[in-house]
């Protein structure tokens, strides 16, 4: 039987993925994508209590997916600027890699 | 859903989602992605969440990866060189990111509600883009429109950005 208990499981593992990836990682594109992994998992959990919450109609809680809808609408304007500040970054020092631009004046 | 494809779905999701972390070349990170949105894709359907499971795919498996490709590909990164890792870093970040796992696992363990199963919905197909619709326009309604500022926003900061001299 797969209760809401698993669902929020499986989310805080991806969770922990994208939050070690952000940690351990040095290259900004594959920092940037365990950020999205991160957005993600915590749609999983949102989306995991919208169907746990059915309201006497019989219909699940919507307000947790257009809370997701909004999620990914801001994570695709992130993802896009963010990668034009990394092209930006890449023209100015030909670099991707986070330990090669520790310093905030240059 | 039977049981057996939540487990496959998020093995699938899992074991890819931990190949965008390990591999060492950027495609294969990009492309690992791609594969972890389309087992978390099958998660929020089998949730009964299709209008989600659905945008998931449209926008994260079609537009934002598509994204992440093409700027890979145009700054042609390969294989990054190795370098020397500094090993209480990396000691460290695995620890809190195990650390935060083990939390949830209790926060999650404790919680009542956690333990019982998903209660059945009146009908076995929900009609959610109307009901989700209905929602946006109506209760959801200044948020929505300043998301669409917000996207504005950010159309403008991108172009402004890639322009070849900043002043």
């Amino acid at each position: 039987m797969i209760t809401l208990g698993h669902y929020l499981i499986v989310s805080g593992l991806l969770f922990t993925i994208g939050f070690a990836g952000v940690l351990l990682r040095r290259n900004i594109i594959i920092i940037f994508m365990s950020l999205e992994l991160m957005l993600n998992a915590a749609n999983l959990s949102l989306v995991a209590f919208s169907r746990f919450r059915v309201d006497a109609a019989g219909l699940p809680n919507y307000n947790g997916q257009v809370f997701v809808f909004f999620i990914i609408t801001v994570a695709a304007a992130e993802v896009a600027v963010g990668l034009a500040i990394i092209v930006a970054l890449y023209r100015a020092r030909q670099t991707t890699h986070v330990e090669d631009v520790n310093s905030l004046k240059f | 859903m039977p049981a057996f494809l939540f487990w496959i779905f998020a093995l699938v999701m899992l074991v890819f989602g931990a190949a965008v972390v390990i591999n060492r070349n950027p495609i294969a990170s990009a492309l690992s992605l791609v594969v972890c949105f389309m087992g978390l894709s099958a998660l929020f359907m089998s949730l009964d969440a299709f209008f989600i499971g659905i945008i998931q795919v449209l926008v994260y498996a079609g537009a934002v990866m598509v994204l992440f490709l093409f700027i890979i590909m145009l700054l042609d990164l390969r294989l990054e060189e190795r370098r020397k890792i500094n090993l209480v870093a990396f000691f460290g970040g695995l620890a809190v990111a195990l650390a935060f796992f083990v939390q949830v696992y209790f926060v999650v363990s404790e919680f009542a509600a956690a333990k019982q199963p998903f209660p059945p919905l009146a009908a076995a197909k929900t009609d959610d883009v109307h009901n989700i619709g209905l929602l946006l326009f109506t209760n959801y309604n200044l948020p929505f429109q300043i998301i669409g500022v917000l996207v504005l926003v950010a159309t403008i900061g991108v172009i402004v950005l890639s322009k070849r001299e900043l002043r």
